[in-house]
């Protein structure tokens, strides 16, 4: 197995996140945050329908949405591209985060449902009289908060356990979360797991007392998203810089030698297989209440499997790479979407295979061969 | 239509008033013509029934009874051809009672009809909906009847039948007859004799209650049987088109160690190369349309072999020896795939049909049929199991496979032409692939999301055999097979298929090689 991961190993330590810290750098994110809080607010809300500098509220949906897409395409960077386990599986941590954002959602709605009821719509259509006990305490934020945060992270600690326990890597790896959200994409396809069955949650009408698609909520929602990325980018940097992020990086291009070297894999890997999976179901928690729905379809291999290929469009083992992966996909998809449907998939296939083939440091990557 | 009326006059047996009075007659008379007809023994007998309850006989002014078929019409009283066919026909009028008449004079007739399976199935239709006024027809039939099947059939219909007599003695019999049952109508009807209301049996008498119960145990545990084949069956079944689905990647992943997202996209190939071949059969030799599917073999293999190998030659190759990237890029070739084929073939499933030699089943219990096309995917994987097994271990390039698989090195510095035979064997495993697509064209549907349903089992089912074995891979795909069967009939489909993901991701971690480890230095290169 030793072979199997690319020779990233020379670009791996301090150099090629060095610009990060450099004034050039620093100066790009200052900019980025003044954008991101400042300028898209003002665009939005201030400045009048009709202008030029108006900025649509599709727009700000789109946008927002890609950024939750980014804190996943990041937290899969920590995991695969500095740690080399590349999980099939993000797609399951993103959806349960915002399964649990959406229940608290959906006990918002109160009796503005089309039945009228104190249960969910779905519920009343299947019938059911009360909440199950896993819906219990699901009305406070703060429990679903607390619960966006411990579900995955749980799932992900017991699961990476037992794995890395046995030391089950590279492919094999891969293989089994894909499993592992294919086994939870038909869970949570039955009506009778009590999360709404093939549609989900949706219809959402209040966060926190707010209504739900009002422009000023969906502003408030789009900067904490965008806090939330700039904070994770924060929290990456501190953790690739650190002795952590070294052995990290180590275990990725030799694990053995740093076991012969006296450390246990196992934490490292647990640790920040953990921190991936919770990160992801923060971005679900935030990407529910602005897009409106969530639904198995999300727990989809395929889903998964995307999230991979925006981190490598991006440039593994550098932190901005995912972000822009992330961007450039999603920008990608929405602009064929629109207006090529049919030749969507042959533009992502097409990226899977050019980017693995002829670009395996990404976007990123292009960046660093002209600079040096 | 002239034998009909050939038949009509020479037998005569049949007499002209007769049919008047059915056609005519009140209801009574009507219900006497009927036993009369019955009673006659013509061979016309039963067809001409069977018209009237069709709504084909008509009657065109106050005297003629005709027998509209479409354009042509023939006259019941003379037997003669009638053309044009008159406008002032009416039709005759079946009302409950006299379709009821119609209804037991047919079964009587068909009881006693000269062919063997005329009786069987009328026998087997009257099991399923046995009344009381079919119990003399019956009685008749069985005093007749020699054949061991049709009579134990009929003696089983006679018993449910008596239960609901008055004489006790009638009715003992006929429970004590019940135990030769295996059909489930037969359970709910002595549980009916068991059943209590307020804490009072139904049925009064307990030396029938007692042998009610007796021939329930009976029934119930030859039902238990049959339910326990059928579930193997559907196991094995199960388990041979997981095995199909997954060679073809024991030799791309398990040999080759790549891992091809693609595969399923491949089988997919197979399934609609079947598609093609069957219209082409369909457009310019209608005639031989049953023989597509031995033609359509070698057509999907090829098929999907070629597209596997442009595959290999253009992207995999320069990928060997990293296993993410190629599951990346291999991900992309099936979107690719999957799209080419929609833009093909549009999105909607394509329409793929048995040859009518697939249709039908063996019937091994009344409640037990094992389907023909079922049959035949098991004999056929097993083939293709044995021509692959044979193929790496006694042809040339099986051993180059194997010496490529265990050694790279050595085999290209021993002259082993390396690049040229993981381009071979990638094209056989994407050609088995290929086979498994037109297999599974038999049996589901056929349309662009194919392969998608099929990735994660058949790698499952490789991790689970262990990788670089092929006799890890049948167990692992029969294992799977039968015990998601097993689990389906205790907590339903999607459970089971949970618990069975479930299983692997525990089995895997305590045995991570799976269920055949390689032994030796293999393991950790």
């Amino acid at each position: 197995m030793a072979v199997s991961f690319v020779p990233l190993s020379t670009t791996a330590g301090v150099p090629h996140f060095a610009w990060l810290s450099s004034r050039g750098g620093l100066a790009a994110i200052a900019l980025a945050a003044v954008m991101l809080f400042v300028v898209v607010p003002i665009c939005n809300l201030v400045v009048p329908a009709g202008s030029t500098f108006h900025l649509s509220d599709y727009w700000v949906t789109l946008g927002g949405k890609i950024m939750c897409y980014a804190i996943v395409a990041l937290a899969m960077d920590l995991i695969w591209g500095y740690t080399g386990i590349l999980s099939l599986g993000h797609g399951l941590f993103f959806a349960l985060g915002g399964y649990a954002m959406g229940m608290y959602l959906m006990r918002s709605i109160g009796r503005d449902g089309v039945y009228q009821s104190n249960l969910p719509d779905f519920m009343v259509f299947l019938d059911w009289k009360a909440y199950p006990w896993y819906w219990s305490f699901t009305d406070h934020f703060w429990y679903a908060a607390l619960l966006v945060v411990l579900v995955p992270g749980l799932l992900a600690f017991v699961f990476g356990y037992f794995a890395f326990r046995s030391r089950i890597k590279g492919v094999y790896f891969s293989i089994i979360t894909q499993a592992l959200t294919y086994a939870a994409m038909l869970l949570f396809f039955r009506n009778d797991t009590g999360f709404g069955g093939n549609n989900g949650f949706t219809d959402f009408k209040r966060i926190l007392g707010f209504p739900i698609t009002a422009p000023s909520t969906r502003m408030a929602l789009f900067v904490i998203t965008a806090a939330a990325l700039l904070g994770f980018l924060a929290l990456g940097r501190a953790i690739v810089r650190s002795k952590l992020g070294r052995v990290l990086t180590a275990i990725r291009d030799a694990e053995s030698r740093v076991m012969f070297s006296g450390y246990n894999p196992l934490w490292f890997k647990l640790f920040i297989w953990t921190l991936s999976a919770v990160i992801c179901g923060i971005a679900g928690a935030l990407y529910v209440p602005q897009v409106g729905i969530i639904n198995p379809s999300e727990m989809s291999p395929a889903n998964s499997i995307e999230i991979a290929i925006w981190t490598a469009v991006g440039g593994r083992g550098t932190l901005i790479g995912p972000v822009i992966g992330a961007a450039v996909v999603n920008l990608g998809k929405s602009w064929f979407t629109q207006t090529l449907p049919e030749y969507w998939l042959f533009a992502l296939g097409l990226v899977f295979i050019l980017v693995t083939l002829f670009l395996p440091r990404g976007i990123a990557g292009l960046w660093r061969r002209r600079a040096s | 239509m002239a034998a009909l009326a050939w038949a009509t006059q020479a037998a005569g047996a049949i007499a002209p008033e007769t049919i008047r009075d059915l056609a005519f007659g009140e209801s009574d008379a009507r219900g006497k013509a009927i036993a009369a007809i019955v009673a006659s023994g013509d061979a016309q007998a039963l067809p001409l029934l069977q018209a009237v309850l069709d709504g084909e006989v008509k009657t065109a002014g106050e005297d003629r009874v005709l027998q509209v078929k479409g354009d042509t019409a023939t006259d019941l009283l003379t037997g003669k051809s009638v053309a044009p066919v008159p406008d002032n026909l009416d039709d005759l009028v079946v009302n409950n009672r006299m379709r009821r008449e119609l209804g037991t004079a047919l079964a009587a007739l068909k009881l006693t009809a000269p062919e063997r399976g005329t009786r069987l199935a009328a026998a087997k239709e009257l099991q399923s909906n046995a009344e009381e006024d079919a119990l003399p027809a019956i009685s008749t039939a069985l005093a007749k009847e020699s054949d061991p099947e049709v009579k134990g059939l009929l003696a089983l219909t006679q018993a449910s039948i008596q239960l609901s007599s008055t004489d006790k003695a009638t009715r003992l019999a006929a429970v004590k007859a019940l135990t030769e049952s295996d059909s489930g109508s037969t359970r709910t009807l002595l549980l009916g004799l068991l059943e209590r209301k307020n804490g009072q049996y139904v049925e009064p008498d307990d030396e029938l209650r007692a042998e009610a119960e007796r021939s329930l145990r009976a029934v119930e545990s030859r039902l238990a049987k049959g339910e326990m084949v059928a579930r193997i069956f559907s196991g094995i079944s199960l388990g041979t088109i997981l095995l199909l689905a997954a060679l073809g990647l024991a030799i791309t992943y398990g040999l080759m160690g790549v891992i091809n997202m693609a595969h399923g996209e491949l089988i997919m190939i197979g399934a609609y190369a079947t598609y093609v071949v069957q219209n082409l059969f369909r457009q310019y030799f209608p005639g031989a349309f049953d023989a597509y599917l031995v033609c359509a073999i070698p057509v999907a293999f090829a098929a999907a072999a070629v597209v596997g190998m442009i595959l290999e030659r253009t992207v995999i190759r320069w990928l060997y020896g990293r296993p993410l990237e190629t599951l990346l890029a291999t991900w992309g070739l099936s979107l690719i795939l999957i799209q080419a084929v929609r833009t093909i073939f549009g999105a909607q499933n394509v329409q793929v049909e048995n040859p009518s030699w697939m249709s039908g089943g063996v019937e091994i219990m009344t409640n037990v049929v094992l389907p023909w096309s079922r049959i035949a995917i098991i004999v056929f994987s097993a083939m293709v199991l044995t021509l692959m097994w044979l193929l790496l271990t006694r042809t040339r390039l099986g051993l180059f496979v194997r010496a490529v698989t265990q050694n790279r090195a050595m085999a290209s510095s021993l002259g082993v032409p390396t690049a040229r035979v993981d381009m071979l064997a990638f094209g056989l495993g994407s050609g088995i692939a290929g086979l498994a697509g037109c297999a599974l064209s038999q049996i589901g549907n056929v349309g662009p999301d194919l392969g998608q349903s099929y990735i994660v089992d058949s790698f499952m089912v490789v991790v689970l055999g262990g990788v670089g074995q092929l006799a890890g891979t049948v167990y692992a795909a029969l294992g799977l097979g039968i015990v998601n069967k097993f689990l389906e009939a205790w907590q339903g489909a999607v459970l089971a298929k949970i618990a069975v993901l479930v299983f692997i991701i525990i089995f895997i971690q305590k045995r991570p090689q799976g269920m055949f480890a390689l032994k030796g230095r293999t393991v950790e290169a």
